[in-house]
């Protein structure tokens, strides 16, 4: 059986500030369409191998590649394009806080495809609507809730229809019932519209819930420990990963 | 041997040395409000014990314990392990037994630490390679921003026009109180020095010289740069490095947008314009500051301290003191821009921005002043 093409592949990456290793050797793909989960114990660099992934830290070693583009080979300009290719909705949302809620999904189409105010302006109302805060486009980001900020940072990380969507941490700081509605939107946009999505969480109900394929980063290894379908990682030979996934104890 | 400490007057520590067993007997109350008691008896008897004794302890006597107990248990079950030797804390009450047991349950992590070289030649050298990377950093800072500053003079403005709006009212109209009263109080202060001296010589009227050129050339740009980098450039830093900790500059690289173009070349383009406006309503107000003086205290009319102003007054004395603001307000904008946008990701370290950003743009400044003054005198101006 042949397997479609790799949407994401990371070759032998090794992630480093300075001399000091955060990780290394990481080699995984991600398929077109799959929801793909980073998991790992706190500071083992998942955040961090994100960060990697979208361009924003540039890796000691190895390399990211789109669609077999490579994203560190090549010179900015193509780095930039490829930055067209993916949104990111950051751990605390990173709205601009200058900016209402419109303005924020709005500033990206403007900029990157040159659209004029108006066409911007009824495009971020959409993906504002899609994310349940129709209503909330005059808003600035102080003046709603945690879930809110996350759902419009995901409406912002929309704006270009991305081929990928990266989640660093999605339900940090929710409380059950937002975290339970935002994986359901996220499970929602992967079947409306074949997004692939990467999720960087150690959130055991949406790992099981949302994730196709994971991998696991070990902090005391500085390497990923395991990888494959979140239900059959429970039976990883590897104790820390199956404590992991369990909530036991090693 | 049997040592015996009451560490204050209600806790008592009473350390004895047996056949394999170093005992230690508790007593009174290990309560933090007591402070902290040593565990040095304990780690001598162990010293001078051979390999392998055990501690045991004896809480017969303790009437209250809390955090200030367990701290003490905690520091001797470390001696011992350095020793080798076994805790035997079976007798303790068992609220101190499970706290204890808690605190050893995860040994302490041993991290790997470079070994530091305290040799003047290293520490120089430390300093010095900081500075040449602070100093690289910098140049690649200026350098996107000069890039970028060429994309807006092609006319492909990529920042919004509301950020720049913003940016000068921030520099410009928000900061006229302050520039007001101290080019006010300056000219007074300088008009109050030239009078004691120049009086001695019946010349009170040159007063109106020296404060006219000394307000618009030197003393209304430079205490207005210096006005500005306090407020304008530590409000640029603190704002950016906010945004840099949370994540807001990153999401604008994500989004392919240029955080030089969009953060910093506004703030710079706002205070270049708005810093020579602001020095032109400070020269007003230091020649207003030294008027009063006059009038006040040396008997001039104002009419005739103003007519002396007029004609010891050059437009070249105005207009160098002008196009020095521009320059302050490049510096004062850039180094508020760079300490914010190169901050790292802690509110600590946004303080330290805007701190780094006020001292550093105060420093420009005067240097920038120092080389046009240098300049304008090779040029004969």
């Amino acid at each position: 059986m042949s397997h479609p093409p790799l949407h994401v592949e990371v070759r032998d990456l090794t992630l480093a500030f300075g001399p000091h290793v955060v990780q290394s050797d990481l080699r995984f793909g991600i398929r077109r369409g799959e929801i793909f989960v980073i998991m790992g114990d706190s500071g083992c660099g998942k955040s961090t191998l994100m960060r990697h992934m979208i361009g924003l830290n540039r890796p000691a070693r190895g390399d990211v590649l789109y669609d077999g583009e490579p994203m560190w080979e090549g010179d900015e300009d193509a780095r930039e394009r490829l930055k067209d290719r993916f949104g990111v909705l950051y751990q605390n949302a990173a709205l601009w806080s200058s900016m209402t809620l419109e303005e924020n999904v709005s500033l990206p189409l403007a900029e990157r495809k040159a659209m004029d105010a108006d066409d911007a302006r009824a495009v971020a109302r959409l993906k504002l609507a899609l994310v349940g805060l129709a209503g909330f486009e005059d808003h600035h980001p102080a003046e709603i809730s945690g879930g809110m900020r996350k759902r419009a940072g995901l409406a912002r990380a929309m704006a270009l229809d991305p081929e990928i969507l990266y989640f660093d941490e999605p339900s940090a700081g929710l409380d059950p019932l937002s975290s339970r509605r935002l994986d359901d939107l996220i499970l929602e946009l992967r079947d409306s519209s074949g997004t692939t999505i990467v999720l960087v969480t150690h959130e055991l109900p949406s790992i099981f819930e949302l994730g196709d394929n994971a991998v696991f980063l070990d902090a005391e290894r500085k390497t990923m420990i395991a990888q494959g379908p979140p239900a059959e990682m429970k039976q990883s030979d590897e104790p820390k990963v199956r404590a992991f996934l369990e909530r036991g104890r090693l | 041997m049997t040592v015996s400490t009451a560490t204050t007057n209600v806790a008592k520590l009473e350390v004895s040395r047996e056949a394999g067993v170093v005992r230690v007997r508790l007593s009174g109350r290990f309560t933090l409000d007591a402070g902290l008691p040593s565990a040095d008896d304990v780690e001598r008897a162990l010293a001078e014990a051979p390999a392998g004794t055990r501690v045991v302890f004896e809480p017969s006597g303790l009437e209250a314990w809390d955090s200030a107990l367990v701290g003490f248990l905690f520091a001797v079950a470390g001696h011992a392990a350095a020793r080798g030797s076994a805790v035997d804390a079976s007798a303790l009450p068992e609220g101190a037994r499970r706290l204890l047991e808690l605190a050893l349950a995860v040994p302490a992590r041993v991290m790997a630490q470079e070994p530091k070289d305290d040799a003047l030649t290293a520490r120089v050298g430390t300093v010095a390679l900081r500075a040449w990377r602070t100093a690289s950093d910098a140049l690649e800072f200026l350098g996107e921003t000069a890039a970028a500053a060429w994309t807006l003079a092609r006319g492909r403005t990529r920042f919004r026009r509301v950020d720049l709006m913003h940016a000068v009212e921030s520099a410009g109209v928000g900061a006229l109180g302050i520039v007001a009263l101290i080019n006010l109080l300056i000219g007074a202060v300088l008009a109050f020095v030239g009078a004691v001296q120049l009086q001695q010589f019946g010349a009170a009227i040159f007063v109106a010289n020296l404060v006219g050129i000394a307000v618009t050339r030197e003393l209304g740009p430079i205490m207005t740069g210096i006005v500005m980098a306090g407020r304008t450039g530590a409000a640029f830093a603190a704002v950016l490095g906010t945004m840099t900790v949370n994540e807001e500059v990153d999401a604008l690289r994500t989004m392919g947008l240029r955080p030089v173009e969009f953060l910093v070349l506004p703030r710079v383009v706002a205070t270049a314009l708005m810093l020579p406006a602001l020095v032109a309503y400070a020269d007003l107000m230091g020649i207003l500051g030294g008027t009063f003086v006059g009038v006040a205290v040396l008997d001039l009319g104002a009419v005739e301290y103003l007519r002396a102003t007029q004609s010891s007054l050059e437009l070249r004395h105005v207009a160098i003191g002008l196009v020095k603001s521009v320059a302050f307000g490049v510096v004062v904008a850039l180094t508020g821009c760079y300490y914010g946008i190169r901050c790292s990701r802690s509110a600590a370290a946004v303080g330290e921005a805007a701190t780094r950003a006020v001292v550093m743009g105060i420093v420009f400044v005067v240097i920038v002043n120092t080389v046009f003054t240098v300049l304008l005198h090779v040029a004969g101006l």
